[in-house]
């Protein structure tokens, strides 16, 4: 992306965010952006793992489901403010990240993906089975929604959309900070080849836990704004379906950039929205498309677009090389002469 | 004493179902390196067929594994052919992303046909079967010694011919294989079929005591992945103890533990013994 006109693309992608509500139809399409919001704060962080880290990890809706249960049982059995649970919901969700980053990251590739797996698994079959803690298959009912800050309220579709796109926005810069960071660089670098980046003195499980450990903090946020949002929570939600959501928005929008998760979960919250009658068979169409993705664009729409942009400034600079070596040997040839 | 019986048969049940998922997912993993998370839909695509064909079509028992058995095997390489082939050169994780697709599109396949409730498979054989004082349900039984026959015949295939022994080749070195003029196209169409036909039979044996449902997969393929890690990616004897494991720790965690939540017992397993042991309990990975 050239630098010069970044800025101002992402402050009009900022104002059109901003005046969503004032242009959307009713306040059920503020609300399905809003979710697509939080499903993009938990994309991102996933991204940070699976696209910057290169580690399939499976078991993120797990974490996701983590903070959005802290911040149930907190709020509703225990009386506990929602902004305190809040707080709670991604430390939560971190420490035991860092836990299950410490054990699954000894294994490499595809053992780290089987491994994460069943940990998702895990949670899911703890949460269901823990009646006494999580209400078991029932779930957990009337989550108050987040409390106000001073003058400011949370108990309508509107502020709450503002609340989410605010969380949206600082996890975004919060990213673009890690990723353009040094441990950034030391993140990419593992992706591409972890002996090369060890070799240059990266060390490797304590980099990669760190990557998990701030991914699944992500992903304990985006859970405790769902539980705030939607007010209403199961033990299905940390199933790995929900996982292969993500992964889907993702590779749509492009695996491995900062707004590549963002772009694919509002594309394919809108899809799955415009085609209410597929609601319960959207993988019919979303498996395939999946496949498809990593056959044939497995950059994704930033990915690819990207691409075109540097191929471009290649041919460009190519041009202009080929025109300096033709006018160069020119001069060549009338100094020699 | 009766009740130490019970828990063995059930053991030996629900491991040798285990242990003929895993040995499809590990011929696979041994030949192509590709995880293939659809395995498990394939279970479950074997459970549906061979419950059409006995319900809707009337098919004898064992007519109707056999079809569940050619339409899975059918599928399978049909999977290998367009996805799995195609991709060989990719990134592992690609591979990864497109059996999750797989896994996906079958699961919403088969709910959009047949819905997401559950299904039973009449059982072909109800009686009680009668030894001394040990009474067990013929299906046990029958699940017992085909899977056992199966995998003995398997072993046969393996180790005996010379086709069976292309697939130890090139699982043992895919270059080597070649250079003796191994078809590779030839070995993977056949490593397919015969995981698919696997995952078939082992869904209609474990059918009529079990529920049939588009998830019912899920677990199956996890715990198959529990014991081909345990085992030794690629190892066959690897996934038939590895299987028999896990159906031996399943039904005694239920009896003596608590039946709330034996389906941990298998992840748990897992977890512990890959912190003390991050390369598996066979490492080396004995092939065959």
């Amino acid at each position: 992306m050239s630098k010069t006109w970044q800025k101002p693309l992402l402050a009009v992608l900022l104002v059109l965010a901003i005046v969503f509500p004032m242009i959307a139809a009713n306040d059920y399409y503020i609300y399905v952006m809003s979710l697509a919001y939080i499903m993009a704060i938990a994309a991102v962080g996933l991204n940070l793992i699976l696209g910057y880290t290169g580690q399939l990890n499976l078991a993120h809706a797990g974490f996701m489901a983590i903070g959005a249960y802290t911040v149930g049982i907190l709020t509703v059995d225990y009386g506990v403010p929602y902004w305190i649970a809040f707080v709670v919901a991604g430390a939560l969700s971190a420490i035991i990240g860092f836990f299950a980053g410490l054990l699954s990251l000894r294994l490499k590739g595809h053992f780290f993906s089987i491994f994460t797996l069943c940990v998702g698994f895990m949670i899911y079959l703890i949460i269901e089975k823990s009646d006494a803690l999580t209400h078991g298959t029932v779930g957990i009912i009337d989550i108050p929604a987040p409390t106000g800050i001073g003058p400011i309220r949370f108990d309508n579709t509107w502020s709450q959309y503002y609340l989410v796109l605010f969380f949206l926005v600082v996890s975004l810069w919060l990213m673009s900070r890690i990723v353009h960071s040094l441990l950034g660089r030391a993140f990419i670098a593992i992706r591409n080849g972890e002996d090369l980046a060890e070799t240059l003195g990266i060390n490797l499980m304590r980099t990669k836990v760190l990557a998990f450990v701030l991914s699944t903090f992500y992903a304990g946020m985006a859970g405790a704004l769902y539980a705030g949002f939607v007010r209403f929570i199961g033990p299905a939600m940390a199933l790995e379906s929900h996982t292969f959501d993500m992964i889907a928005f993702i590779l749509v929008g492009g695996i491995g950039t900062l707004f590549g998760p963002l772009l694919g979960a509002i594309l394919l919250t809108w899809l799955t929205q415009s085609l209410q009658f597929l609601q319960d068979f959207r993988m019919i169409v979303f498996g395939p498309l999946l496949i498809l993705l990593v056959m044939y664009f497995p950059q994704g729409l930033i990915g690819y677009w990207r691409e075109r942009q540097a191929r471009r400034a290649a041919a460009s600079m190519q041009d202009r090389r080929l025109k300096r070596s033709v006018i160069g040997s020119q001069h060549e040839v009338s100094t020699n002469a | 004493m009766n009740i130490f019986f019970q828990q063995l048969l059930n053991g030996l049940t629900l491991g040798s179902v285990y242990a003929l998922v895993a040995l499809g997912l590990t011929l696979v993993y041994g030949i192509l390196h590709i995880p293939n998370f659809a395995h498990g839909a394939l279970y479950m695509v074997g459970a549906y067929v061979a419950f059409y064909l006995v319900g809707s079509l009337g098919a004898n028992y064992w007519v109707a594994m056999a079809g569940a058995a050619l339409v899975v095997a059918l599928l399978a390489v049909l999977s290998d052919r367009l996805i799995f082939h195609r991709l060989r050169n990719a990134p592992p994780l690609h591979d990864m992303i497109a059996a999750i697709g797989l896994l996906l599109f079958l699961e919403a396949g088969i709910q959009a046909i047949w819905g997401a409730e559950f299904h039973r498979l009449a059982p072909p054989y109800p009686q009680i079967v009668r030894l001394f004082d040990l009474v067990a349900p013929a299906q046990r039984l029958i699940i017992i010694a085909a899977a056992f026959g199966l995998m003995f015949v398997l072993h046969l295939f393996l180790t005996r011919t010379l086709t069976g022994s292309t697939i130890i080749a090139m699982a043992q070195n895919r270059e080597g294989a070649s250079l003796v003029g191994i078809d590779a196209t030839k070995v993977s169409v056949l490593t397919f079929v015969i995981s698919g036909a696997l995952a078939a039979v082992a869904a209609t044996l474990f059918a009529p005591i079990n529920l049939i449902y588009p998830s019912m997969g899920h677990l199956v393929i996890m715990k198959a992945f529990v014991i081909i890690i345990l085992g030794g990616m690629g190892s066959i004897p690897g996934a038939i103890v590895g299987g028999l494991v896990i159906g031996f720790a399943e039904s005694f965690g239920a009896f003596y533990v608590s039946t709330n939540y034996k389906d941990i017992i298998a992840f748990a397993l897992l977890v512990l013994i890959l912190s003390f042991r991050p390369q598996g309990l066979f490492p080396t990975g004995a092939r065959a």
